[in-house]
């Protein structure tokens, strides 16, 4: 810690004020009336308010639709950080041997960092699109069947998932590039001398080291699977086909400003505060570092 | 041996080349599709070439949905958004790291809020409140609510922690006052962080969707990701070679932000967040 303090005693209140004000004008206040109008019904949009204690989340666990939404967005989550995990560290291995063109390769793969979800979105529906997607072709020839996500459920809840994960690939690939550089050399040279294959090396050693980076990779895959794809359902599913591709978020926002049911949204709003605050906790104990939101 | 070593060289390389096909494949097939027309994309079975009508469907995507204001705004949000954030995570940081005041683990407690609390888990009554302020539609709205950065004030925090106490004690001895020592000695040392955080935010608000489509309903106001979404919705079947150019057209300034900044981004912000 820096004991070199300066010793003006207004300044650092100037400095911090800020942030603060933004943070309790545009955050806390905010979360505080989600809290608050929770426990609330009213007309749409805040009129005739009526105190309904914990109605709203009584309704919603016992909604079949919330329910199944919830499972589906965990079954997405899961599946959109462990894919994404895997073939992220399989890449960052291999940009992480000494080879020529090492920059160029690395830019090639982490490109789709600076993606959006709607443009993975888009992407990944023209891929797939049922009369012209290059992927229903290559199905097509290998398997005789004309596959279509706009009426098959689970066709569509698979393509979210390799949109979803597809996107998040740069940002994984930087990271594990980053906790494999800062293996000590030593280690697995004198692993190499005392005769590991390459295979034992990696498991038995490099996997233990990033552990930390994994977790903390594990953790902000689940972040961004829940609060980060919106735009990727809205332009590629809205959702559909029925309710196939229905993650929390986008019930959330079908409730508040499609169907005006402020109260449901409020209360799902601080039901997803749970789940940040559970995965936050998590990275806490397990990990001591920094978190990267935006 | 050496044939050995070499042999596994190349299979190295070829595994590399046929990875970054398979990621980059969506958006090669994007950039061949948005050279044809209409009814180029639809013909059968779907393929690898060119069209010829790049110009006539990037120049329809831009006029369709008016892409030169969404850019723009697009870009006035994601500018203004990340410059802001930039300032008040140093000023922030700077208070906490060199200034020992009441209430200082509190603010740092607040700012890290922020991590806590995105748009979904307020997002009614962020929307009441702006609509008490008058905001609804407005460049206030797409910006102010973003505007603290737990990530930012880590990130310069820790960097903070760095600077040798020697530093601090010299300039005090010379008389130089904190905003003095702010200017001349900490932001010049922190170019790499300035520019990692930079891209992070830039890159993170021209992507932001969900709260410009519910906070933005005129097209003045509309950014470029809702574009997309209108090429979408555009015609009773999908234009893909138009949907597509709007994409890449969308796409190209975070690229750009990305490509220029990726070694300081790796430098100032991974290293230093990952660890």
């Amino acid at each position: 810690m820096n004991e070199s303090y300066f010793k003006e005693k207004i300044l650092p209140y100037l400095l911090v004020l800020p942030s603060v004000l933004v943070i309790i004008i545009f955050l806390v206040y905010p979360f505080y009336e989600a809290f608050k109008l929770s426990f609330f019904q009213g007309g749409a949009w805040g009129t005739n308010q009526i105190f309904v204690g914990l109605e709203n989340y009584i309704n919603l666990f016992s909604s079949p639709k919330y329910l199944a939404s919830l499972g589906r967005t965990l079954l997405f989550a899961s599946l959109v950080t462990f894919i994404g995990l895997a073939i992220s560290l399989g890449l960052a291995v291999l940009l992480n041997q000494k080879i020529k063109g090492r920059l160029f390769y690395r830019t090639a793969i982490i490109w789709p960092y600076a993606l959006s979800a709607v443009i993975a979105g888009v992407l990944w529906a023209l891929l797939f699109d049922p009369s012209i997607g290059l992927i229903t072709y290559v199905v097509k020839v290998l398997t005789g069947i004309r596959i279509n996500w706009r009426t098959n459920g689970n066709l569509a809840f698979v393509i979210i998932t390799i949109a979803a994960a597809w996107r998040n690939i740069g940002y994984n690939v930087i990271f594990f590039m980053s906790a494999l550089q800062n293996i000590p050399k030593q280690v697995l040279e004198s692993a190499e001398i005392d005769g590991a294959s390459s295979f034992q090396s990696f498991f038995r050693i490099s996997i233990p080291l990033i552990t930390p980076t994994m977790f903390f990779l594990l953790i902000m895959n689940y972040l961004y699977a829940f609060f980060r794809t919106f735009g990727l359902v809205d332009v590629a599913t809205q959702g559909g086909p029925g309710t196939s591709t229905e993650i929390l978020t986008y019930k959330l926002y079908k409730d508040a400003f499609v169907f005006f049911d402020a109260g449901s949204a409020n209360a799902q709003s601080v039901l997803l505060f749970a789940f940040i605050v559970g995965f936050t906790y998590l990275q806490f104990k397990y990990t001591q570092r920094g978190v990267f939101y935006g | 041996m050496a044939n050995r070593k070499k042999h596994k060289r190349i299979l190295l390389h070829i595994t590399i080349w046929i990875s970054i096909l398979i990621i980059c494949l969506p958006l090669i097939y994007a950039v061949i599709i948005s050279t044809r027309d209409l009814q180029g994309t639809f013909v059968s079975p779907p393929n690898l070439k060119f069209g010829s009508k790049a110009i006539e469907t990037y120049k329809k995507a831009w006029t369709t949905v008016n892409m030169g204001r969404l850019l723009i705004n697009s870009g006035i949000v994601a500018i203004t958004t990340s410059v802001v954030k930039i300032i008040l995570a140093i000023m922030a940081a700077f208070a906490v790291v060199f200034f020992d005041f009441r209430g200082k683990y509190v603010a740092f407690a607040a700012v890290f809020l922020t991590q806590l609390l995105p748009v979904p888990v307020k997002i009614v009554p962020t929307f009441e409140l702006m609509k008490a302020f008058n905001w609804v539609d407005s460049y206030y709205a797409l910006t102010f609510p973003y505007f603290a950065t737990a990530t930012g004030t880590f990130l310069f925090r820790q960097f903070f922690l760095t600077v040798p106490n020697d530093l601090v004690d010299a300039a005090r001895i010379d008389g130089c006052s904190p905003m003095t020592f702010l200017r001349k000695v900490l932001i010049p040392l922190s170019w790499n962080n300035i520019g990692a955080l930079f891209l992070v935010e830039f890159v993170y608000m021209w992507n932001r969707y969900l709260w410009p489509l519910i906070i933005t309903n005129s097209e003045e106001m509309r950014v470029a990701q809702i574009g997309i979404k209108m090429l979408m919705t555009t015609g009773s079947i999908n234009q893909w070679n138009i949907i597509m150019a709007g994409a890449i057209i969308t796409l190209i300034p975070p690229l750009i932000v990305l490509l220029i900044l990726q070694k300081t981004f790796i430098e100032g912000f991974v290293m230093r967040t990952g660890k």
